[in-house]
């Protein structure tokens, strides 16, 4: 009995080793957190339209399909280098794709469009961040993935990537279609 | 000597002024020095989710300020302090607590320490006995009793 207390403690240590170890060897990134929304309806925001000649969108526009909302701003770099997968996956009609303009310039906002090119089928704009608060975002990009019914699915903080989008993302939307079928 | 005590002093009297800078704004604050310091106190308890390690009474990102004010127009319109606490946690999830809350997923990292204790005092106690055995039962070995009997020696001759 007093022989095994004793060994008790090494194995204690190695338990926590192994517990820090694990996400060092996946590489995960510790600032990256899931979503407190995940499984809920998407937050009731009324958003104005980005400028007039585009179409806005609200919770109920959001119900009947699968979304991906993509919070963005002209003055954040790393929305710059997720800009061109935005790109293709409105060219080849991935997933549909919505956009929220995140404390921007209105103006700044449509050159950024023009210049590069504009991915998404609607878009609003959050000019003083309090609908980002009520979606939980905390820095932007981010991308949340929505059900057909309207409810989030997955968030992915950070510039999108092909990958994330190969191995997070599209599984759940090709289960999520599938689930329709039946 | 005294001077170099003096000069210690002042130092050390010196170090206690220095306070952290504020990455408050005074715009920010509000006129009612009972709510501003409720803003405070949540403040310090809400962590930046941009920093991470700060709390958002520390933080100069950009989230940071905006949560402050969001606390402050949330406590002028009367909310009370936990209604400010299930809002933000709805939004970020438990995380944004600098304190963490008591329940079933975080029941080991309250009592964890409280085990460690009781897990500690456990394997004194154990030693101690031991050793108490140990010193008690056993008999004296040959070198001992001699030795022991040439200091008994040594004191009788006295």
């Amino acid at each position: 009995m007093a022989k095994t207390l004793f060994i008790l403690p090494f194995f204690i240590f190695f338990g926590v080793i192994i517990y820090f170890a694990i996400p060092i060897v996946k590489k995960s990134d510790p600032k990256l957190l899931p979503s407190a929304l995940v499984d809920k309806d998407v937050p009731q925001n009324k958003l104005p339209p980005l400028s007039k000649n585009k179409r806005g969108f609200d919770h109920e526009d959001l119900v009947g399909g699968e979304t991906l909302v993509n919070f963005f701003s002209s003055w954040c770099g790393p929305c710059r280098v997720e800009h061109d997968l935005l790109m293709k996956i409105s060219k080849e009609k991935t997933v549909r794709l919505f956009g929220i303009n995140y404390k921007d310039q209105t103006q700044a906002a449509i050159n950024w469009l023009n210049q590069l090119g504009d991915p998404f089928e609607r878009i609003v704009a959050d000019k003083d961040g309090r609908a980002a608060i009520d979606w939980g975002v905390y820095g932007v990009p981010e991308t949340y993935l929505i059900d057909k019914q309207g409810k989030v699915r997955y968030r992915h903080v950070g510039p999108l990537t092909e990958r994330i989008l190969e191995e997070k993302l599209m599984p759940i939307i090709q289960l999520l279609r599938n689930n329709k079928d039946d | 000597m005294t001077r170099v005590r003096a000069l210690i002093l002042v130092l050390f009297s010196c170090l206690t002024y220095i306070q952290p800078t504020m990455a408050l704004q005074p715009n920010e604050r509000l006129a009612d020095p009972l709510l501003e310091e409720r803003a405070r106190m949540l403040s310090q308890n809400i962590r930046c989710l941009v920093c991470q390690n700060q709390s958002i009474d520390d933080s100069n990102a950009t989230l940071a300020k905006d949560l402050r004010v969001l606390v402050r127009e949330k406590l002028t319109a009367g909310a009370t302090n936990d209604e400010i606490f299930d809002f933000l946690v709805d939004r970020y999830g438990d995380f944004i607590l600098l304190n963490p809350p008591f329940k079933p997923t975080t029941y080991v990292l309250w009592y964890g320490p409280l085990i460690f204790l009781i897990f500690g005092i456990l394997m004194v106690v154990l030693i101690m006995k031991r050793s108490n055995r140990r010193s008690f039962e056993k008999p004296l070995s040959q070198e001992e009793q001699a030795s022991l009997s040439k200091l008994l020696e040594q004191k009788d001759k006295t």
